[in-house]
């Protein structure tokens, strides 16, 4: 079984969002970048399968060299080969369009993303890789079982969750509890240096949009402090100044 | 040219968020000079189709092969995409929703369409077609250039709200019928609690967090938001240890929301849980800990003992009834 892990690298969780050039430009200053949290369970269902079903794993990350202590670290979670696309992700059809070129070269059974980038948040390259190769695309997955083809998902949607039943190919956008969070081990990090990394040039693609630029939400106006005594007080706000109830 | 939207139903009545969109649509249709078409499947309240007007749909299309309400998102896809070819449709709008944005992906490559996501206002027409989408987890916003004829968007609870446009809806019922060489996997069953409102459809959200103390304390959560006809939500340690089910989760990894009001109780405002309440209305937080970081980020606040405090709380909302 082939397995494609399609990886983001994207500033962590707890970053401080800050633009430059004019409100243009990301400003990386100070920035801690990571390996996507949903992709963090896409990798640790991918490696848990290998196990489970004799799969071989490889991550992808369509980005410059920047990404690369991302896809390291990738293979040191267990993924058994890693490719980079060498080329800004400029809009999401872009970067699907990258994928679904990769793919089509190849044969595989499964290919696992996040449920969404944290960054740009668009939360459809997945849907999007599905329709340009016709595979089917389900997104966020939550539980995923894989009998010979068979494949059996939860996926969550709003107030709940849906079973669903289908077979291999499949393109999976994962979230948790799919997989419990690995992290790498010594032997990983140290294995990780010997196994295949490539670097590819970019495929021939448009993009459809573009970036204008970029705005910081506007911040509060500042809190009113209501007495723990006073809680009448608070409902007479919510309802005659704030309007709400 | 027309503007479709797709309209998402709670049983067989059309939700709120997917009224929202119409009126998205009908607000755009004056810029654009275009006509409002409104799609539904499946079962439909005889009542619904006159809502639609109310908020600007020019015409409703309601393809009532109910085979449509078990349907995969790839089965309405095409049929979304079919509807759009015959209306000359040149922009398509939803409202976000676990089906609704797949869909939207599938028909802008079926469309060679430029598509965005989490938009969180009406367009800019004034040089290019941009739209405003919330990014970094509801940290930013980017202006979006859409660069091609035709315009795929999903749009953000709360984008611009409901907007009343009266129209007189007509409808057309369509014969279409669901394609089964399209089913592309099988629904074998939904787990959804029922009679609650949907977390991204509530006007009011009522989340707690560890604060708490335990699941067994959620009594008086649920009591304050069915005064106020509330959702629930919750932070991510209380649905990481199974306190409360993973689709109350509200913050950077769960459910982003943007309610008119909400309420926060015994969560101390992680950066990330900040980032999936950001595009709230009003915030009220309620926390024993005056050093809780969710008060810089809140309108109101009352630094008190959530046991004590909740409960007074429902108190007044009765009495004010």
């Amino acid at each position: 079984m082939k397995i494609l892990v399609c990886i983001t690298h994207v500033p962590d969780t707890t970053s401080k969002i800050a633009f430059s050039d004019n409100n243009t430009k990301f400003d990386s200053t100070n920035v801690q970048y990571i390996i996507g949290p949903y992709e963090d369970y896409a990798i640790s269902k991918a490696v848990d399968l290998k196990s489970s079903n004799n799969a071989h794993v490889t991550v992808l990350n369509v980005g410059k060299s920047e990404s690369d202590p991302s896809l390291r670290r990738a293979l040191a979670i267990g993924a058994d080969e890693a490719i980079r696309i060498d080329a800004d992700p400029m809009d999401t059809f872009f970067v699907a369009t990258q994928i679904a070129s990769h793919v089509k070269g190849e044969t595989y059974d499964l290919i696992l993303m996040g449920r969404e980038s944290i960054d740009f948040n668009g939360g459809i390259v997945h849907s999007l890789v599905g329709q340009m190769l016709g595979i089917p695309a389900f997104s966020p997955v939550m539980q995923l079982e894989i009998n010979d083809s068979k494949v059996k998902m939860t996926r969550e949607i709003e107030g709940g969750k849906e079973y669903l039943e289908t077979s291999l190919p499949l393109i999976a956008g994962c979230q948790e509890p799919i997989a419990e969070w690995k992290i790498p081990n010594m032997r990983g990090i140290m294995t990780a240096r010997t196994k295949p990394f490539e670097v590819v040039e970019a495929y021939d693609s448009e993009t459809r949009s573009r970036n204008k630029n970029f705005e910081l939400p506007k911040e509060k106006g500042g809190i009113q402090l209501i007495d723990p005594d006073e809680v009448e007080k608070l409902h007479e706000l919510l309802r005659n100044e704030a309007k709400v109830i | 040219m027309s503007i479709i939207v797709f309209l998402e139903k709670e049983g067989s009545n059309i939700r709120n968020t997917s009224l929202e969109a119409i009126s998205y649509g009908s607000e755009l249709s004056k810029k654009v000079n275009a006509k409002v078409v409104c799609v539904v499947f499946g079962a439909l309240e005889s009542s619904e189709g006159e809502k639609t007007g109310l908020y600007g749909c020019d015409k409703l299309i309601h393809v009532n092969d109910q085979a449509f309400d078990q349907a995969v998102i790839n089965v309405y896809a095409h049929a979304l995409n079919d509807i759009m070819n015959n209306e000359s449709g040149d922009i398509f709008i939803t409202a976000q929703s676990a089906l609704a944005d797949p869909i939207a992906a599938k028909i802008a490559v079926l469309q060679n369409a430029s598509i965005a996501t989490n938009v969180s206002e009406l367009p800019d027409l004034n040089t290019e077609f941009s739209v405003s989408r919330s990014i970094y987890s509801g940290k930013a916003f980017e202006n979006l250039i859409l660069a091609s004829p035709k315009k795929i968007i999903s749009i953000k609870r709360n984008a611009i709200g409901l907007i009343e446009n009266q129209k007189s809806a007509s409808i057309e019922i369509s014969d279409l019928k669901l394609n089964p060489d399209l089913i592309d996997a099988e629904i074998t069953g939904t787990d959804r609690t029922t009679g609650m409102i949907l977390l991204p459809e509530a006007d009011i959200v009522v989340s707690a967090g560890r604060g708490m103390k335990g699941p067994e304390n959620w009594g008086m959560v649920e009591e304050l938001a069915e005064e106020l006809g509330a959702a629930i939500g919750c932070s991510k340690p209380v649905s990481d240890v199974g306190w409360r089910p993973h689709h109350e989760h509200v913050g950077q990894t769960g459910i982003k929301v943007a309610p008119n009001l909400y309420i926060a109780i015994g969560i101390s405002g992680a950066i990330q849980h900040l980032a999936g309440v950001s595009s709230s209305k009003v915030i009220v937080v309620i926390n024993n800990d005056p050093e809780a970081p969710f008060f810089k980020n809140a309108d109101y606040g009352i630094v008190g003992d959530a046991f004590e405090v909740v409960p007074k709380l429902i108190e007044v909302i009765r009495q004010n009834k």
